[in-house]
């Protein structure tokens, strides 16, 4: 599905991504781990197509098309989906509104008829209860005053609407209490199925008992310094990172 | 040696021709006003940029150029169905190419609630009142655009609410100017007296068509008096060669409020005073305003708030999104007198500039004398949220879209303050339409 090859990306002048490579299979979760401005947001972005970042070396194969070549909004069109680790509030726009948008262009980009009202609504639906969104939230203004478990509740419910075929969970974690997690983490696990596949950015362990990944790569200084299975993760748990640090250190 | 611009050579001939007209009524005291206004404007004469309240809008393309005021017009019923503004309810009265039309015109409020007759009756008919209030309220003496609007009082929009009475139906006045023939000029003049403990919505629209160039120079006097609510809309709807100059002037007196919608949709170029002055305790005046210029357009709105006395409240909230390269200007002066203790005054305006050839000039001015306020201005002009944008484009919603959709939400907060459904339906598909498609 997903095929990175020594991707390199800056901000300015400043090199973030240093060489990455990851292959990544329908069905599969994987989960990128590593300290504090190792590179892990940035590569979230690099993929969703984030103008901010200058991709200057590598490939990113997208079924077998190439990703870079496509705009943020073709990108999310060809099933690229990025929640976001601080959802943006948009005034003014529902978020209702903002999703019959988005699946309708979507549609268009890919030469369907836009759904009417009524099927937009019943899908809506559909879509609310399987994860089990409250209805209220969905007619204010897009993440106004929501608080953060709702904020990132809604990202999944996005998510389920656009079906996408790759999610990014940027740092979904982050600002979540203990309850929110959970509801977040079963709605993430609903969603997936062996057609899809998802890669959960996160710097702690904590989500990663309710999204079970089957790899975990460890991001340091805008590389994969060590990949493997869900126990390496638990063993950054026990040892946190200064021993890959020094371990990648020492190297160079 | 004085330059006479061409527009002021017109005006000397017209003013003559018009005081002939007049016949035997060029006897009566609203005359007196109508010539020292004249002097008044011959002597001020058209503002220039180097004029403070003229800086950022230059009236010299106008005063070149020569318009017919006659009200003459080919305009026809056919002409009006082809611009309607649906589901329009009350008292609808059409000015033509700035004349009174009884063909075209509705009242449907009762006589004992609401009197309203063109200016030019009111005048004969209503005598002491127009003495007690016409011209009374008026930057006349010092605005050369309402000095010339006063000289030529002759059409445009009498309406008198008595003392308690609340008017259901709103008044609503169309100024449709036809300039397909011709350069045409319009100066409306319009009174509104709304008694104690009274009601009345007000809307003003204008709108032009024709490639050949309009000049409106309108000015309304609204009198609030005491505990009496008004809700008064300005709608403007012009073509890009249309030029607009328009005064507001209104007198709140104690417990009362008005409320001020001005929503500029279209025009070439616009300038919009609206001038409240808070004459009585416990009033409360708000100010609302909207404008979307693309193109070459030029919008600019001046606003005035004056407390003179203690323990009222103004609110102003003004907000612009400008494409191409149109040009925008907000000024607004807040006056707080030495009396006017426990007043509470809040301004703000908000931009966005959705191209980077666009330009957006605000200014708030506070002068306050009395020193137990509260008073607070913000104006901010920017570009459209990078992330906002970004967060739209990651769910599949192209760039134009993602524009689109937060520049309508954006002006989503003026319109939702309008009370008259069909004109806020009407002004939303306008801006939704300039939105998305210009």
């Amino acid at each position: 599905m997903l095929k990175i090859e020594n991707l390199h990306a800056c901000i300015g002048e400043k090199e973030i991504l240093r060489g990455i490579n990851l292959e990544v299979k329908a069905g599969e979760v994987h989960a990128i781990m590593g300290p504090n401005g190792s590179g892990k947001s940035t590569l979230a972005s690099v993929l969703a197509g984030r103008e901010t970042y200058e991709v200057t070396e590598g490939s990113i194969e997208f079924f077998g098309k190439n990703l870079l070549e496509f705009s943020p909004e073709e990108r999310a069109a060809e099933g690229v989906f990025l929640a976001f680790q601080y959802p943006i509030e948009i005034p003014g726009v529902s978020t209702t509104n903002f999703l019959k948008t988005a699946v309708n262009e979507i549609r268009k980009y890919k030469g369907e008829e836009p759904l009417d009202a009524v099927a937009f609504l019943k899908m809506f639906k559909s879509k609310m209860a399987f994860i089990n969104m409250d209805q209220s939230l969905l007619n204010r203004s897009l993440n106004e005053g929501f608080s953060g478990g709702e904020k990132k509740k809604n990202e999944i419910f996005q998510m389920a609407v656009l079906e996408p075929k790759l999610a990014l969970l940027d740092e979904t974690d982050s600002g979540l209490d203990i309850d929110a997690l959970r509801i977040v983490a079963e709605g993430v696990n609903k969603l997936k199925s062996p057609n899809n596949a998802t890669i959960v950015v996160t710097h702690y362990q904590r989500l990663l008992d309710y999204i079970v990944p089957d790899y975990v790569h460890v991001l340091y200084k805008g590389r994969i310094v060590k990949s493997g299975t869900k126990e390496l993760a638990l063993e950054l748990e026990e040892k946190g990172y200064d021993w890959i640090k020094s371990e990648v250190d020492q190297l160079v | 040696m004085e330059n006479i611009s061409s527009l002021k050579k017109q005006l000397l001939v017209d003013f003559q021709q018009f005081e002939i007209g007049l016949n035997g009524n060029a006897v009566k005291p609203i005359h007196q006003i109508r010539k020292t206004a004249f002097d008044t404007f011959q002597q001020l004469n058209f503002p220039t940029i180097r004029h403070e309240e003229w800086k950022y809008s230059n009236v010299k393309s106008i005063t070149e150029k020569s318009f017919n005021f006659s009200g003459k017009t080919d305009f026809s019923v056919e002409d009006l169905e082809q611009m309607p503004i649906p589901n329009l309810e009350g008292n609808i009265i059409y000015f033509i190419n700035g004349i009174y039309s009884s063909a075209l015109s509705k009242i449907v409020s009762d006589q004992s609630e609401l009197i309203i007759l063109p200016i030019s009756e009111a005048i004969i008919k209503y005598s002491a009142l127009i003495t007690e209030y016409f011209n009374t309220n008026t930057d006349s003496d010092i605005n050369a655009f309402s000095a010339l609007n006063t000289a030529f009082t002759q059409h445009g929009l009498f309406v008198y609410v008595p003392d308690n009475k609340v008017v259901a139906q709103p008044v609503i006045l169309r100024f449709i100017t036809d300039a397909r023939a011709e350069n045409i000029g319009l100066q409306p003049r319009n009174l509104f007296i709304i008694g104690k403990n009274a009601e009345l919505q007000i809307a003003e629209s204008y709108r032009t068509l024709g490639e050949n160039e309009v000049f409106t120079n309108a000015y309304s006097e609204i009198f609030v008096n005491e505990e009496a609510n008004v809700h008064y809309y300005k709608v403007q709807n012009e073509t890009d060669s249309s030029y607009h100059i328009g005064t507001t002037a209104v007198l709140q007196k104690s417990k009362s409020v008005f409320t001020a919608n001005t929503v500029t949709a279209n025009g070439g170029f616009v300038r919009n005073n609206l001038n409240i002055k808070v004459d009585g305790e416990y009033a409360e005046a708000n100010m609302f305003g909207l404008y979307i210029p693309n193109n070459t357009q030029h919008i600019d709105n001046h606003t005035v708030v004056d407390h003179m006395k203690p323990n009222s409240n103004s609110n102003e909230f003004y907000k612009g999104v400008l494409k191409d390269k149109s040009t925008g200007v907000f000024n607004g002066k807040i006056f707080v007198r030495q009396d006017a203790q426990k007043t509470n005054a809040f301004q703000s305006c908000k931009n966005v500039l959705a191209s980077t050839d666009a330009t957006m000039n605000t200014k708030p001015q506070l002068e306050i004398w009395a020193d137990d306020v509260k008073c607070s201005h913000g104006t901010t002009t920017g570009q459209l949220n990078d992330d906002a944008l970004f967060y739209m484009q990651a769910r599949g919603i192209s760039k134009a879209t993602a524009k689109s959709l937060l520049m309508l939400a954006f002006a989503q907060e003026v319109i939702d303050k309008m009370e008259i459904e069909s004109i806020k339906v009407y002004l939303q598909g306008l801006i939704q339409e300039k939105i998305y498609n210009s």
